[in-house]
């Protein structure tokens, strides 16, 4: 197993042009095809769910991301249990 | 003959019997009851057995129909997965508390009432806190404590509101809650902290990734999942949850994003997996509810063994951050494939699982014309892939070299992983044969032209998204805040400026009576004291004084008298 995969991740430049070829040959399928049902305002637009798709992605981590460096993001000693010191002073938030 | 026998009572008279054995003998223990309860499983017929009465109760300890057979299969078969997995383990209480986790799990599929599922929910939670404090590190017991006292809390709004149902409808029976009485919101309640709904879901991502490694397999596919089928049962066309389960499938990855360590990484998968569930119960459609289960059933295949995967990688490195990890496909290549499978599964790829139960509540929110909440789950399945299916193996697998250099997981680990595997792609393959066993008849086909065309350009230009922001997405060395802020940090903080504002008061008052206290005493002695006006010693010669006056005054009066 793990010599097919070095062979896989040897000749990776190669197979991610395949992928990119794969992709862009579903985005032209999508656009060939007549949608099965209109339900929505996006049925019947060729590469709507591509589109879609990468637009969530980005959104997913940029949005995430802000969140964390904004709000949520702590260091990891945050509630401090691993130092086993549960009573001294609050530390600074940021 | 015995026409029933409890596959929950022969499980835990069996799980009790571990401690009992030792080496070799327990570990064929540990397979051989594990397989005799899934076959016990699967010859059940449906019906009502294990009638009991008790105290004026009607109790049916095994109401056994279509839905909490496929349930009951599912969990019979993680249980001998389970228990392949963890056979290197070497700790019967962990296997004990493990088994009796799984047979209260069966039962609550099987209580068909409310009191018998009481039981079993609150022995749940007793045995699986087991899982999490047997990691034996001061992190785990405490977490191990939070989701004890969160799950006491559930258990406790499951209970009062057990008893206001029966007050009200005079009735125990467990079917769907159709009462206007609080009841409904606390039952709903109760079984939405176990479904992990924000914001009640912070037990389950603080406490599962510190749980062992074999214990996670269980946790992660036994309390969420009861807690669906009881949605199931319960709560179908609550149109509450079809916005919190859509809520929930998008909470989970935001939060993916955010996770360093690669079981809290899983773990918000979970949330967000089961976020399609419950949105599923909420839309409550047939194709929904089928969906719903079929979904509860993949996800308990792959999710195992997403984490049986994260699991062997922490079993043999030590580590669980994606920040210390990196390029172990060398070393754990069979890992790292039959991960690949849970992670393509999850992503609901075509041939994979996933695709053929999560595009069913998909289509469900399509055919019943909501789009919100069809976009909302559409982005949670690009995000599901972006995680599970790409950033945790990236950073985890491939990526940069990490240094480190463990050896393969154990055979043990393997077999229990490859047979995770093989359904997943089985289901994947041939979904009439899970379809057959859902509640109700399927008229779906998850293979046509127009769903693998959108769901293969939605996750390959996901992919694309992820190559292109791949500096942006790693993990980083931080936690990040969740709800479980509010009792870890917020309560701890309110308790403590209430005591040392308490403690201040307290002295304030004290000083102040004290003081006055010293001011009387002051005053007192002041005056009698010992050199107080009213208690000096007068010295003998003013008294001799004193006494020469009265005598000088009794003689002028007697001369005058005289």
């Amino acid at each position: 197993m793990g010599k097919i995969l070095e062979y896989l991740v040897a000749r990776h430049r190669i197979l991610s042009r395949i992928m990119l070829v794969i992709m862009a040959l579903l985005v032209v399928a999508d656009f060939m095809r007549e949608p099965a049902y209109i339900r929505f305002a996006w049925d019947g637009i060729g590469g709507f769910a591509a589109l879609y798709g990468f637009v969530s992605c980005v959104l997913i981590i940029v949005i995430s991301k802000a969140l964390g460096y904004g709000l949520l993001y702590k260091p990891e000693d945050y509630y401090r249990e691993d130092a086993g010191d549960q009573t001294g002073e609050a530390e600074s938030d940021d | 003959m015995i026409e029933w026998i409890h596959p929950s009572l022969v499980l835990i008279a069996g799980a009790l019997a571990i401690p009992l054995v030792r080496g070799r003998l327990r570990q064929i223990w540990m397979v051989a009851l594990p397989a005799l309860v899934l076959t016990l499983v699967l010859f059940m017929e449906p019906g009502h057995y294990g009638q009991i009465s008790f105290l004026g109760l009607d109790l049916v300890t095994g109401r056994v129909d279509s839905l909490s057979l496929v349930f009951a299969y599912v969990f019979g078969i993680i249980l001998v997965i389970g228990a392949i997995y963890a056979l290197h383990v070497d700790d019967w209480i962990q296997h004990t508390a493990a088994f009796i986790y799984a047979a209260s799990a069966l039962g609550v599929v099987l209580a068909g009432d409310l009191v018998t599922l009481y039981v079993f929910w609150e022995l749940m939670v007793v045995s699986s806190v087991w899982l999490i404090w047997r990691r034996r590190n001061p992190v785990s017991y405490n977490a191990g404590f939070r989701y004890l006292l969160v799950h006491a809390l559930g258990g406790m709004l499951l209970l009062v509101g057990i008893i206001v149902y029966y007050l009200t409808t005079g009735s125990i029976g467990f079917d769907r809650i159709e009462t206007g009485s609080a009841a409904f919101y606390l039952i709903l309640v109760a079984f939405m902290i176990n479904a992990a709904v924000p914001p009640l879901h912070a037990w389950l991502t603080d406490a599962y990734p510190e749980a062992t490694v074999t214990g996670a397999i269980f946790l992660s596919a036994l309390t969420t999942k009861t807690a669906v089928y009881t949605l199931i049962r319960g709560y179908p066309g609550t149109e509450l949850l079809v916005w919190l389960g859509a809520i929930m499938a998008l909470y989970g990855v935001v939060y993916a994003v955010l996770s360093n360590d690669i079981r809290r990484l899983l773990a918000y998968h979970i949330v967000s997996q089961v976020g399609y569930m419950v949105a599923g119960v909420g839309i409550g459609t047939t194709l929904a509810l089928n969906g719903a289960a079929s979904h509860a059933f993949t996800h308990i295949l792959y999710k195992s063994l997403l984490f049986m995967g994260a699991g062997a990688v922490i079993h043999m490195t030590g580590r669980s951050k994606l920040t210390e990890l990196g390029g172990l496909y060398r070393w754990m290549p069979w890992t790292f494939v039959l991960y690949m499978i849970g992670g393509f599964s999850i992503s609901a790829f075509p041939l994979f699982s996933g695709f053929v139960s999560k595009t069913m509540v998909v289509e469900a929110a399509a055919a019943d014309y909501r789009a919100w909440i069809f976009l909302m789950l559409m982005m949670a399945s690009a995000g599901t892939f972006l995680h599970t299916g790409l950033k945790l193996p990236w950073f985890t697998f491939l990526g940069k070299d990490s240094g480190l250099r463990p050896r393969e997981a154990p055979l043990n680990m393997l077999v229990a992983m490859g047979m995770a595997a093989f359904l997943c792609i089985f289901i994947g393959v041939f979904p009439g044969t899970l379809y057959a066993l859902l509640p109700d008849p399927v008229d779906y086909n998850a293979y046509t032209a127009g769903h693998i065309l959108k769901e293969l350009q939605l996750l390959l230009f996901t992919g694309l998204g992820f190559v292109i922001l791949l500096k942006h997405v790693g993990g980083e060395p931080k936690i990040s805040l969740d709800t479980d802020w509010f009792y870890r940090r917020l309560g701890v903080d309110v308790a403590r400026a209430l005591t040392n504002g308490i403690t201040d008061i307290d002295r304030a008052i004290r000083g102040r009576v004290n003081g006055l206290l010293g001011q009387a005493m002051a005053s007192i002695r002041q005056k009698h004291g010992r050199d107080g006006r009213l208690a000096r010693s007068w010295p003998t010669g003013s008294m001799a004084l004193w006494t020469a006056v009265v005598l000088v005054v009794l003689l002028f009066a007697g001369i005058w008298r005289g």
